[in-house]
């Protein structure tokens, strides 16, 4: 764009600026000097003279299209068909906390359906004083709550069980995103009803044609779960069981069943497709662990990564990612360089809070070597992130969900990152 | 003190209440026994939730063959990536276990009950109660847990226990894990030296960048733009298609996207591929296994234009009874249209 004789002027003044910035000089902070006069700043540019778009351009903002990578993908080869299927959120892209709705992973067993407020029914049966009907608008009437939650599929880093596999963090860790939920506890949905002393289970069933329902302890469903009909302050998307759909804080997602319809108080657990024969972890000794409902401390750095590789060279560098625990609040995130060597504290973004995303960040300056960086999160309850290493001496080599391993990245010298597993 | 009470009781009579009910929020109405009926329809592994019925193995494989293989396989072997019911015997504690009905699913009612609520893909709650025992009956069969002459019933339904009943234990993290994973962790000099021992990049099997997909609204795009390019064709195609219509069938071909796949990169799945079908002989995908029903057809002549495809779609057993396709067809005559509308943009 700048014309010849611009960059001509100022060209002997670079090479004796770039001679004297070798990397030491980088690592000193100094700031680099200016090559010519930037046309971005000399230049009048369009968007400063002409006009943009006006206030009716968009009633429903979407992302500036520059962003159009940032966007959920799926792995076909990972299932039969996209109906029954899953994808993935960005999580390398993303930063902060909150997942928004619009890239948050989807995990459907029949689609993602199209259920209206007024054609929405919630029924409570089973071991319950009465058995009720709600409609959507009996649902806004209770008293809310609003809450932050992590939801992670059990499935999501299964596929790195068995090696390295897939080269990105958004498809090794993005079965999981964060929302603000807004809506009513599961405890005064059922107290309404009125449980019966005997009631020591619920049966939570979803509307869609995979009904899909699962069995969760009374003492969970009344300690902290709740339905939601609104995250992150705007209704539920389609995807995400618009209109309702089950907060299972902490706990595996599958348990968060989508457009809810039945809430049924049981004494036994109803042994479901999806508590038998899926989300059931098998040992080496052929034998399965049933009930591994509650999501053990897990954290992935997002970037670098291989989809975020570094690119502007040595230097200050951000090393940031996500930690998250369902068993409390994130206390701690210590990051590696060394492939687990040798570890430092990293920097919370804010405290960890009970069962949401917490952000961290390693400040760091990157002296332009390899590295293979991993990160180890420690909950409130003391808990620390195992190595896969540790995990498989526990449960063989056989499964498949719950895997909350320590992950690596290799950071090679021109910046890029590739997922590895190591000694 | 003694004053409160007679005041909550009065305020709660007011209110139309009961005094037990006086925290309660009077919202929602009592569901109806019909209505608890139309939806508790769950099934416990001591049998509770099973409606009276019985169906045998033979039964079972003419449903099953007809409603369940073409996802499943005609022996419960599994198309593709779809679940297999049948086989894994003996696998659970090797390398990539096999866990079917047989060798991992560890009650029967589990079956019942996913079948009854969840099955067909595509057309769940369609089939009886009868259908769905001799459905059960046959996967049992499948894996040689039966006879051919077993019938299976709400009477002898809690007495079956399938082979891994005992296999599966309740969490013990709290006992195996938890003290492990609880230590201080170790900050330097954590171990001697580290090793990659395995590159992701060797397996390549990550999708590659958005960009590289080739979404189908390209293609379409593409096709929008022929007639300047090679007005022959144009004169070929049928009359201009309406987009509104074209993009409407694509939702509605969602319904049959799980079987059979359109565009640059379509293959046969569990159905054939349908790039080209609008105005196609029946039965002519190279390398698909079509059902002697459907050859039968083929061998009269049957051409796919708009017209057979409406009739075949509004209730495919009707036009064809012995078909593969397990699908319940599209009621409205909009929703056909604008799927032969969409279909019509593949061409072969």
């Amino acid at each position: 764009m700048q014309d010849e004789s611009g960059k001509t002027t100022t060209r002997r003044g670079f090479l004796q600026a770039g001679a004297a910035m070798g990397a030491g000089a980088m690592l000193a902070g100094t700031t680099a000097a200016a090559q010519s006069a930037d046309p971005l700043i000399t230049e009048i540019q369009p968007w400063a003279q002409g006009l943009g778009d006006g206030v009716d351009a968009s009633p429903y903002g979407l992302p500036i299209r520059f962003e159009t990578d940032v966007v959920r993908r799926n792995v076909s080869w990972l299932t039969a068909d996209v109906i029954s299927s899953i994808n993935f959120t960005p999580i390398h892209a993303l930063d902060g906390t909150i997942t928004p709705q619009g890239c948050a992973f989807e995990r459907h067993h029949s689609g993602a359906i199209e259920l209206a407020k007024e054609d929405y029914r919630l029924m409570i049966n089973g071991l319950v004083d009465t058995p009720l009907v709600f409609t959507y608008e009996d649902l806004e009437r209770f008293p809310r709550t609003t809450r932050t939650f992590f939801l992670e599929c059990a499935a999501n880093t299964g596929m790195e069980w068995a090696g390295a596999q897939l080269n990105g963090s958004q498809f090794t860790h993005g079965m999981i995103h964060n929302m603000e939920y807004t809506g009513v506890t599961l405890r005064t949905l059922l107290d309404e009803a009125g449980i019966k002393p005997e009631g020591k289970w619920l049966f939570v069933e979803g509307a869609d044609a995979s009904s899909n329902g699962r069995s969760i302890p009374m003492e969970k469903a009344l300690d902290d779960c709740m339905i939601a009909f609104k995250a992150n302050g705007e209704a539920l998307r389609k995807e995400h069981g618009y209109p309702v759909r089950l907060v299972v804080p902490g706990w595996e997602g599958n348990l968060w069943v989508k457009w809810l319809r039945r809430l049924e108080v049981t004494d036994a657990p109803v042994e479901s497709r999806e508590e038998t024969s899926k989300y059931t972890d098998t040992m080496a000794d052929g034998t399965s662990r049933k009930w591994t409902w509650v999501m053990d401390a897990k954290s992935v750095i997002t970037a670098p990564s291989p989809q975020m590789p570094i690119k502007h060279g040595a230097g200050p560098l951000v090393i940031t990612g996500l930690a998250w625990s369902g068993r409390g609040a994130i206390s701690r995130v210590d990051v590696s360089l060394d492939g687990g060597i040798t570890w430092k504290e990293a920097r919370l973004a804010a405290p960890g809070q009970d069962m949401a995303l917490t952000r961290f960040y390693f400040d760091h300056v990157w002296d332009g070597s390899e590295m293979l960086i991993q990160s180890r999160a420690m909950d409130s309850t003391g808990y620390v992130q195992p190595t896969k290493a540790q995990l498989r001496e526990v449960r063989g080599m056989n499964s498949v969900y719950h895997n909350n391993c320590i992950q690596t990245w290799w950071v090679k010298p021109n910046g890029e990152a590739e997922n590895v597993e190591v000694s | 003190m003694s004053k409160y009470p007679k005041l909550l009781l009065i305020a709660a009579l007011a209110f139309g209440g009961s005094p037990a009910l006086a925290q309660k929020m009077g919202l929602g109405r009592a569901a109806l026994p019909e209505e608890v009926a139309a939806w508790d329809k769950d099934v416990r592994p001591d049998g509770l939730g099973l409606p009276e019925g019985s169906g045998d193995v033979l039964t079972g494989e003419e449903v099953f063959s007809d409603k369940c293989a073409a996802c499943h396989g005609e022996f419960a072997e599994g198309v593709d990536n779809w679940p297999k019911l049948a086989g894994g015997k003996g696998t659970l504690n090797r390398e990539d276990p096999l866990k079917t009905v047989g060798s991992y699913w560890p009650h029967l009612s589990t079956v019942w009950d996913y079948v009854n609520r969840s099955m067909p893909f595509g057309n769940a709650q369609s089939l009886t109660a009868d259908e769905v025992y001799a459905i059960t009956a046959y996967i049992l069969y499948s894996n040689d847990l039966v006879e051919d002459d077993f019938v299976l019933s709400n009477e002898n339904f809690a007495s079956f226990e399938l082979p891994n009943a005992g296999g599966f234990f309740v969490d013990d993290r709290d006992q195996t894990e938890l003290a492990a994973f609880g230590a201080a962790p170790c900050m330097e000099n954590c171990k001697p030296e580290v090793k990659i021992t395995m590159h992701a990049t060797v397996l390549d099997v990550t999708p590659g960048d958005p960009t590289d997909d080739a979404p189908a609204a390209e293609v379409v795009e593409v096709t929008a733009e022929a007639p300047e390019a090679a007005p022959e064709v144009v004169a070929e195609a049928a009359p201009a298609l309406d987009p509104e219509l074209v993009a409407a069938g694509e939702k509605v071909f969602k319904k049959c996207a799980a079987c059979h796949k359109v565009g640059d990169k379509a293959k046969n799945g569990s159905g054939p591929m349908l790039n080209g079908i609008v105005g196609r002989a029946a039965g002519s995908v190279d390398g698909f296994r079509y059902s002697s029903a459907l050859m039968d057809a083929a061998a009269g002549g049957l051409v796919w234009d708009a017209d057979a495809l409406h009739v075949f779609l509004e209730k495919p057993k009707s036009f064809l009874p012995k078909t593969k396709m397990s699908f319940a067809g599209l009621k409205k005559a909009e929703d056909r249209d604008a799927i032969i509308a969409y279909l019509s943009t593949f061409g072969g």
